[in-house]
Protein backbone atom coordinates (compact mmCIF):
# COMPACT_ATOMS: atom_id res chain seq x y z
CA UNK A 1 0.00 0.00 0.00
CA UNK A 2 1.71 3.44 -0.96
CA UNK A 3 1.69 6.05 1.45
CA UNK A 4 0.51 9.90 0.74
CA UNK A 5 3.59 12.05 0.61
CA UNK A 6 3.30 14.58 3.61
CA UNK A 7 5.07 18.27 3.29
CA UNK A 8 7.38 19.81 5.74
CA UNK A 9 5.07 22.34 6.97
CA UNK A 10 2.25 19.58 7.73
CA UNK A 11 4.71 17.67 9.84
CA UNK A 12 5.76 20.57 12.31
CA UNK A 13 1.89 21.38 13.15
CA UNK A 14 1.73 17.75 14.45
CA UNK A 15 5.16 17.49 16.06
CA UNK A 16 4.15 17.83 19.50
CA UNK A 17 1.15 15.56 18.93
CA UNK A 18 3.40 13.32 17.45
CA UNK A 19 6.33 13.00 20.62
CA UNK A 20 2.91 12.93 22.80
CA UNK A 21 1.90 10.16 20.97
CA UNK A 22 -1.47 11.63 20.33
CA UNK A 23 -1.24 11.49 16.31
CA UNK A 24 -3.37 8.54 14.31
CA UNK A 25 -1.87 5.19 12.85
CA UNK A 26 -2.01 6.90 9.52
CA UNK A 27 -0.49 10.28 10.07
CA UNK A 28 1.79 8.48 12.24
CA UNK A 29 3.13 6.08 9.12
CA UNK A 30 3.29 9.12 7.10
CA UNK A 31 5.63 11.84 9.15
CA UNK A 32 7.56 7.98 9.74
CA UNK A 33 8.28 7.90 5.78
CA UNK A 34 9.22 11.60 5.71
CA UNK A 35 11.40 11.63 8.55
CA UNK A 36 13.19 8.59 6.54
CA UNK A 37 14.09 11.00 3.49
CA UNK A 38 13.80 14.18 5.67
CA UNK A 39 17.13 15.40 7.41
CA UNK A 40 15.94 19.17 8.54
CA UNK A 41 12.39 17.87 9.95
CA UNK A 42 14.30 14.70 11.80
CA UNK A 43 16.41 17.40 13.40
CA UNK A 44 13.38 19.55 14.70
CA UNK A 45 11.87 16.25 15.93
CA UNK A 46 15.09 15.42 17.74
CA UNK A 47 15.49 19.10 19.10
CA UNK A 48 12.22 19.37 20.07
CA UNK A 49 12.28 15.44 22.07
CA UNK A 50 15.87 16.87 23.56
CA UNK A 51 13.83 19.82 24.82
CA UNK A 52 10.44 18.19 26.27
CA UNK A 53 13.11 15.70 28.32
CA UNK A 54 15.54 18.38 29.35
CA UNK A 55 12.87 20.45 31.11
CA UNK A 56 11.20 17.95 32.83
CA UNK A 57 14.15 17.10 34.80
CA UNK A 58 13.40 17.82 38.41
CA UNK A 59 16.78 19.51 38.75
CA UNK A 60 15.42 22.45 36.33
CA UNK A 61 13.15 24.25 38.83
CA UNK A 62 13.62 23.21 42.64
CA UNK A 63 11.62 24.87 45.21
CA UNK A 64 13.10 28.05 47.13
CA UNK A 65 15.58 26.68 50.10
CA UNK A 66 13.22 26.77 53.47
CA UNK A 67 9.94 26.96 51.13
CA UNK A 68 8.35 23.89 53.04
CA UNK A 69 9.36 25.68 56.85
CA UNK A 70 8.06 28.95 56.19
CA UNK A 71 4.95 27.45 54.66
CA UNK A 72 4.74 25.03 57.35
CA UNK A 73 4.86 28.51 59.90
CA UNK A 74 2.23 30.13 58.11
CA UNK A 75 -0.57 27.54 57.74
CA UNK A 76 0.04 26.73 61.71
CA UNK A 77 -0.44 30.59 62.64
CA UNK A 78 -3.52 30.42 60.32
CA UNK A 79 -4.82 27.58 61.76
CA UNK A 80 -4.17 29.10 65.48
CA UNK A 81 -5.65 31.79 64.26
CA UNK B 1 -9.29 13.22 33.93
CA UNK B 2 -7.97 11.54 37.28
CA UNK B 3 -9.88 12.19 40.29
CA UNK B 4 -8.89 13.15 43.76
CA UNK B 5 -7.55 9.88 45.58
CA UNK B 6 -9.23 8.37 48.51
CA UNK B 7 -6.69 9.38 51.01
CA UNK B 8 -6.93 13.16 49.98
CA UNK B 9 -10.73 12.56 50.60
CA UNK B 10 -10.23 11.49 54.10
CA UNK B 11 -7.48 13.89 54.40
CA UNK B 12 -9.98 16.90 53.18
CA UNK B 13 -12.93 15.31 55.42
CA UNK B 14 -10.40 15.39 58.75
CA UNK B 15 -9.38 18.57 58.09
CA UNK B 16 -12.72 20.08 57.36
CA UNK B 17 -14.19 18.77 60.48
CA UNK B 18 -11.43 20.13 62.66
CA UNK B 19 -7.99 18.60 62.44
CA UNK B 20 -6.29 21.77 60.89
CA UNK B 21 -2.76 20.08 61.29
CA UNK B 22 -3.26 17.50 58.61
CA UNK B 23 -3.62 20.16 55.71
CA UNK B 24 0.02 20.08 55.55
CA UNK B 25 -0.08 16.43 54.73
CA UNK B 26 -2.77 16.57 51.74
CA UNK B 27 -0.64 19.54 50.61
CA UNK B 28 2.92 18.60 51.09
CA UNK B 29 2.93 16.15 47.63
CA UNK B 30 1.72 19.38 45.71
CA UNK B 31 4.47 22.18 46.98
CA UNK B 32 6.36 22.17 43.96
CA UNK B 33 3.54 21.62 41.49
CA UNK B 34 2.14 25.01 43.34
CA UNK B 35 5.09 26.77 43.31
CA UNK B 36 6.19 26.31 39.83
CA UNK B 37 3.06 27.24 38.39
CA UNK B 38 3.36 30.42 40.55
CA UNK B 39 6.57 30.79 38.58
CA UNK B 40 5.24 30.25 35.47
CA UNK B 41 3.18 33.30 35.68
CA UNK B 42 5.90 35.80 37.61
CA UNK B 43 9.69 34.44 36.51
CA UNK B 44 11.46 35.24 39.96
CA UNK B 45 11.86 33.65 42.80
CA UNK B 46 10.23 35.69 45.33
CA UNK B 47 7.23 36.26 44.14
CA UNK B 48 6.45 32.91 42.96
CA UNK B 49 6.80 31.81 46.55
CA UNK B 50 4.66 34.63 48.04
CA UNK B 51 1.73 33.64 45.48
CA UNK B 52 2.14 30.01 46.36
CA UNK B 53 2.02 30.40 50.21
CA UNK B 54 -1.13 32.65 49.49
CA UNK B 55 -2.48 29.97 46.93
CA UNK B 56 -1.86 28.28 50.02
CA UNK B 57 -3.70 29.60 52.61
CA UNK B 58 -6.35 30.08 50.11
CA UNK B 59 -6.98 26.87 49.54
CA UNK B 60 -7.00 26.22 53.86
CA UNK B 61 -9.48 28.59 54.12
CA UNK B 62 -11.74 27.62 51.60
CA UNK B 63 -11.41 23.94 51.73
CA UNK B 64 -15.20 23.11 52.29
CA UNK B 65 -15.88 24.33 48.86
CA UNK B 66 -13.85 22.03 47.16
CA UNK B 67 -15.69 19.68 44.80
CA UNK B 68 -14.81 16.51 45.77
CA UNK B 69 -15.22 15.45 41.95
CA UNK B 70 -12.36 17.06 40.08
CA UNK B 71 -8.62 16.32 41.05
CA UNK B 72 -7.43 18.25 43.80
CA UNK B 73 -3.88 18.94 42.74
CA UNK B 74 -5.37 20.64 39.67
CA UNK B 75 -7.55 22.33 42.26
CA UNK B 76 -4.18 24.36 43.74
CA UNK B 77 -2.72 24.80 40.17
CA UNK B 78 -5.85 27.05 39.35
CA UNK B 79 -5.79 28.94 42.83
CA UNK B 80 -2.01 29.26 42.40
CA UNK B 81 -2.41 30.55 38.96
CA UNK B 82 -4.94 32.83 40.04
CA UNK B 83 -2.82 34.47 43.35
CA UNK B 84 0.60 35.08 40.83
CA UNK B 85 -2.04 36.65 38.31
CA UNK B 86 -3.66 39.00 40.57
CA UNK B 87 -0.38 39.71 41.89
CA UNK B 88 0.98 40.17 38.34
CA UNK B 89 -1.68 42.96 37.66
CA UNK B 90 -1.14 44.52 40.83
CA UNK B 91 2.45 45.02 40.86
CA UNK B 92 3.73 47.54 38.45
CA UNK B 93 6.94 45.90 37.14
CA UNK B 94 4.43 43.57 35.56
CA UNK B 95 2.61 45.69 33.30
CA UNK B 96 4.31 45.04 30.21
CA UNK B 97 3.28 41.20 30.78
CA UNK B 98 -0.22 42.11 31.42
CA UNK B 99 -0.34 43.75 28.13
CA UNK B 100 1.06 41.27 26.51
CA UNK B 101 -1.62 38.79 27.69
CA UNK B 102 -4.21 39.87 25.17
CA UNK B 103 -2.46 38.87 22.51
CA UNK B 104 -4.47 36.54 20.49
CA UNK B 105 -3.68 32.84 19.44
CA UNK B 106 -0.93 33.51 16.96
CA UNK B 107 -2.35 32.29 13.29
CA UNK B 108 -0.36 30.15 11.11
CA UNK B 109 2.85 28.42 10.87
CA UNK B 110 5.76 28.97 12.95
CA UNK B 111 8.60 27.95 11.54
CA UNK B 112 11.99 26.32 12.91
CA UNK B 113 14.43 28.63 12.77
CA UNK B 114 17.31 26.77 11.26
CA UNK B 115 17.39 23.05 10.94
CA UNK B 116 20.60 21.86 12.14
CA UNK B 117 21.09 18.55 14.13
CA UNK B 118 20.80 18.76 17.43
CA UNK B 119 22.13 15.25 19.30
CA UNK B 120 21.26 14.64 22.88
CA UNK B 121 22.15 16.51 25.53
CA UNK B 122 23.31 14.20 28.28
CA UNK B 123 20.81 14.10 31.01
CA UNK B 124 23.94 14.90 33.83
CA UNK B 125 24.61 18.03 31.99
CA UNK B 126 22.21 19.07 33.46
CA UNK B 127 24.23 18.91 37.15
CA UNK B 128 25.53 21.59 35.93
CA UNK B 129 23.86 25.30 37.20
CA UNK B 130 24.69 26.77 33.42
CA UNK B 131 22.67 24.29 31.54
CA UNK B 132 19.50 25.13 34.06
CA UNK B 133 19.64 28.70 34.13
CA UNK B 134 19.75 28.68 30.10
CA UNK B 135 16.83 26.09 30.24
CA UNK B 136 15.05 28.71 32.54
CA UNK B 137 15.91 31.88 30.69
CA UNK B 138 14.72 29.70 27.30
CA UNK B 139 11.62 29.09 29.58
CA UNK B 140 11.73 32.96 30.85
CA UNK B 141 11.97 34.43 27.04
CA UNK B 142 8.40 32.57 25.98
CA UNK B 143 5.17 34.59 25.68
CA UNK B 144 3.66 33.92 28.96
CA UNK B 145 0.30 32.18 27.20
CA UNK B 146 2.95 29.90 25.66
CA UNK B 147 4.94 29.48 29.02
CA UNK B 148 2.18 28.34 30.82
CA UNK B 149 0.98 25.80 29.17
CA UNK B 150 4.98 24.39 28.61
CA UNK B 151 4.94 24.33 32.11
CA UNK B 152 1.71 23.07 33.20
CA UNK B 153 2.51 19.67 30.49
CA UNK B 154 5.99 19.50 30.12
CA UNK B 155 7.49 20.42 33.81
CA UNK B 156 4.41 19.47 36.02
CA UNK B 157 3.20 16.74 33.61
CA UNK B 158 -0.58 16.95 33.40
CA UNK B 159 -1.90 15.81 30.77
CA UNK B 160 -3.59 17.80 27.66
CA UNK B 161 -7.04 17.90 29.57
CA UNK B 162 -5.89 18.90 32.93
CA UNK B 163 -3.96 21.40 31.41
CA UNK B 164 -6.96 22.91 29.75
CA UNK B 165 -8.54 22.82 32.91
CA UNK B 166 -5.65 24.47 35.03
CA UNK B 167 -5.31 27.38 32.45
CA UNK B 168 -9.06 27.45 31.67
CA UNK B 169 -8.38 27.34 28.17
CA UNK B 170 -9.24 24.66 25.07
CA UNK B 171 -7.55 21.08 24.65
CA UNK B 172 -7.14 22.90 20.98
CA UNK B 173 -5.82 25.48 22.43
CA UNK B 174 -3.30 23.67 24.77
CA UNK B 175 -2.47 21.78 21.67
CA UNK B 176 -1.48 24.75 19.54
CA UNK B 177 0.15 26.84 22.54
CA UNK B 178 1.92 23.71 23.20
CA UNK B 179 3.27 22.95 19.59
CA UNK B 180 4.38 26.91 19.62
CA UNK B 181 6.54 26.69 22.68
CA UNK B 182 8.42 23.63 22.51
CA UNK B 183 9.10 25.09 18.87
CA UNK B 184 10.16 28.23 20.10
CA UNK B 185 11.99 26.30 23.07
CA UNK B 186 14.13 24.09 20.27
CA UNK B 187 15.11 27.35 18.81
CA UNK B 188 16.12 29.03 22.00
CA UNK B 189 18.04 26.51 23.09
CA UNK B 190 19.62 25.08 19.91
CA UNK B 191 22.69 24.76 18.89
CA UNK B 192 23.10 23.47 22.48
CA UNK B 193 23.38 25.17 25.44
CA UNK B 194 26.66 26.81 25.19
CA UNK B 195 26.76 27.39 21.40
CA UNK B 196 28.16 24.46 20.87
CA UNK B 197 26.98 21.06 19.36
CA UNK B 198 27.22 17.78 20.96
CA UNK B 199 29.33 15.30 18.65
CA UNK B 200 28.68 12.58 20.43
CA UNK B 201 28.56 11.62 24.13
CA UNK B 202 31.08 13.69 25.66
CA UNK B 203 32.53 15.96 23.47
CA UNK B 204 31.18 19.38 22.24
CA UNK B 205 32.34 21.57 19.33
CA UNK B 206 31.98 25.36 18.77
CA UNK B 207 30.43 25.84 15.38
CA UNK B 208 29.42 29.13 15.11
CA UNK B 209 30.49 32.36 17.09
CA UNK B 210 27.67 33.12 19.77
Amino acid sequence: MSIIEISCVEVWRELSNYIDGAVDPDLRRRMEEHFKSCGHCTAVLDGMRNVVRLVGDDRVFELPAGFSDRLRQRLKEAAEG
Amino acid sequence: MARTTELEIVLINRVCAGEKELFYELISPYERSVYIAAFSVLQNEADAEEAAQEAFLKAFSHLSSFRRESKFSTWLIQIALNEARMKRRKDRKFLHQSMDDRIQDEEGDYMPRDFADWREIPSEALERAELRETLQQAIASLHPKYREVLVMRDIQNLNIAETAAALRISEASVKTRLLRARLQMRDALAPGYDGSWSIGERNWKKVRPW
